[in-house]
């Protein structure tokens, strides 16, 4: 299929729509209206649902119910927005539900900016929301990533009964790449046969809750989902790495600056510096081993997180190099990009620093 | 050919949907003015898009001695749907070769509505940038309605097509060539003239020869990942 422009906030609804998203709940927000826009003008065409709330709040419980049906529900936001939803996000989990959230972050806290940022970290993969879940996140770092994994999450939703979130900033958001819709890894889903869809051929009717009388049954479900979020861990950690084989440097970013990053590596080699970086995709489950077994080699001499942050995946970094090596941070706050001279001048200092 | 030669009116209002590559065109048709000596003023009237403005190459506009106009002026980062009173100058100081960059959408293109009684006192012309890569306006049919859309909320009739169907930097000579056959179908369809065919320097050479109008442009709205070599 030949290649098509596509504006990173148009796939995400055209994704879902592809990949059978029933209803969608949303309200408007910057830098992602562009989403909810698509849909409701898309959604009617395939006899399917559209609803912009009244809020946040509002949308999210309508995800809810809907995925309580059993239909594939979905909402999108950015930043503020999404700290509105958290609440509601640990209400579909607890309650054992598929659905997915998008967030196009941007520069907070409070109203902050309009403009792209990632800290949003902690509230994406610390749960956001009270209780002891997780959502599965995933970042992709351009369109096309973007398109396959909106339209994955579905499937890796319904699969596990956990919320997904796909994290991206504002710019992934709102740049225009050329793509192709090509078929993405589709699994064997489980029968939704806990759903609210009537007592039709049922005793009993389904019964959807986070609230339990018992605390003994209340633990029962926690550690129901803890096995169930130990799964993911073991099977849905992704990443990519490019030049760590033999690195001296290695950078770990995701999202957009995973991407300056690329443009660093080769400046950096033509310089006689050997650099390599180390992508998560996967933000939860965090891809603690492969990033520990590429910094535990001789060749290493330290790792420089970047985000656009103060530094929030440098935790979950830290925490997988188990102090082997020096971890060096370089991040912009508040919606600004670092360029690719800012980061080559952070990697030239933390290697000074190291000597 | 000269930019002026193939835009002849005073003042340009260039529209289309968002994505189509209508302000990096803008842009380039501004500076094209500017090149030839034409005392230029670019306005960007864009409220709708957030990231990538025409004010954001503010100082290479202005290095070129063109007059630049934005919205929310105060507040270059901000999506407030402000206009500044200068725009007036554009339309009461006719010594001004103008191009009017507007929003993405129909939506974005009703700012313009409001000054409908001064353009229409003007030499001025709309022009519709059309991009057959975007999925939204690919179709013949679906470029139209958009194309009709703007000219409902903006009061003013569509002057003229501009074929700038790319790829960003995968774009091909023929990717060029297929959206100016379609950009061409739809001006028949429509009865609006063609005008030209977009095309990026580096395709240039391979486009020679072509039986219409090629505008050559530089792309001057970068990624943060893409650097000059």
């Amino acid at each position: 299929m030949a290649k098509e422009l596509w504006k990173g906030n148009e796939v995400i609804a055209e994704a879902a729509i592809r990949a059978g998203c029933d209803c969608y709940f949303g309200y408007p927000i910057t830098p992602q209206s562009e989403v909810p826009e698509y849909m409701s003008v898309h959604m009617p065409k395939h006899g399917r649902i559209f609803v912009q709330a009244e809020s946040e709040v509002a949308a999210i419980n309508m995800v809810y119910g809907a995925a309580a049906c059993g239909l594939r529900a979905m909402t999108t936001s950015s930043s503020p927005g999404i700290s509105l939803m958290q609440e509601g996000i640990s209400y579909i989990a607890g309650s054992r539900l598929p659905a997915v959230i998008v967030n196009c972050m941007r520069g907070g806290p409070g109203l902050g900016t309009i403009q792209p940022s990632q800290a949003d970290y902690y509230q994406s993969t610390r749960g956001g929301g009270h209780g002891d879940y997780r959502t599965i996140v995933l970042a992709p770092s351009n369109i096309q990533e973007l398109a396959d994994f909106v339209q994955e999450a579905f499937d890796i939703a319904d699969y596990y009964r956990n919320p997904v979130m796909i994290a991206v900033d504002g710019m992934i958001g709102q740049i225009l790449e050329p793509i192709e819709w090509r078929p993405v890894k589709r699994r064997e889903l489980p029968p939704k046969d806990w759903a609210t869809t009537g007592k039709r051929g049922r005793k009993t009717p389904n019964l959807v809750t986070s609230l339990f009388m018992d605390p003994e049954d209340c633990d029962r479900m926690n550690q129901l989902m803890g096995e169930n979020l130990k799964r993911i861990e073991e099977n849905e950690t992704r990443y990519e790495a490019i030049g760590c084989d033999d690195a001296e440097i290695i950078l770990v970013a995701y999202g957009t600056p995973a991407r300056i990053i690329i443009s660093v590596l080769d400046e950096l080699r033509t310089q006689g510096i050997k650099a390599g970086l180390f992508r998560p995709i996967s933000l939860w489950p965090f891809p603690e081993k492969p990033l520990h077994d590429y910094v535990a080699k001789d060749n290493v001499k330290l790792v420089l997180d970047v985000e656009m942050s103060l530094g929030q995946m440098i935790d979950d970094v830290r925490l997988a190099i188990k102090g082997k090596k020096p971890v060096h941070f370089y991040g912009r706050a508040g919606g600004i990009v670092p360029t690719v001279e800012e980061i080559i001048e952070a990697a030239k200092k933390a290697l000074k620093e190291a000597k | 050919m000269k930019a002026s030669e193939l835009f002849q009116n005073r003042i340009n209002i260039i529209t289309g949907h968002f994505g189509t590559g209508k302000t990096e065109f803008a842009v380039n048709l501004a500076l094209s003015f500017a090149a030839e000596g034409l005392k230029t003023a670019i306005a960007d009237l864009d409220i709708v898009n957030l990231y990538f403005r025409s004010r954001e190459r503010r100082s290479i506009l202005e290095d070129a001695g063109i007059r630049v106009i934005c919205s929310s002026q105060q507040h270059e980062h901000a999506d407030l749907p402000s206009l500044p009173a200068d725009i007036m100058t554009l339309f009461e100081d006719r010594s001004y070769k103008v191009v009017l960059d507007l929003g993405g959408d129909p939506s974005g293109a009703r700012v313009i509505a409001r000054f409908l009684p001064r353009i229409q006192r003007e030499d001025s012309r709309l022009f519709y940038v059309f991009n057959a890569s975007r999925p939204e306006i690919a179709t013949i049919d679906s470029a139209e309605e958009y194309l009709r859309r703007i000219e409902d909320v903006t009061g003013l009739e569509c002057g003229g097509i501009i074929n700038n169907t790319h790829l960003c930097e995968y774009t091909r000579a023929e990717d060029v060539l297929a959206g100016e056959e379609a950009a061409i179908r739809l001006s028949e369809k429509t009865g609006i003239p063609f005008i030209c065919s977009v095309a990026w320097k580096r395709l240039l050479p391979t486009l020679s020869g072509n039986a219409f109008p090629l505008f050559p442009i530089e792309i001057l709205m970068k990624k943060p990942w893409e650097v000059e070599r």
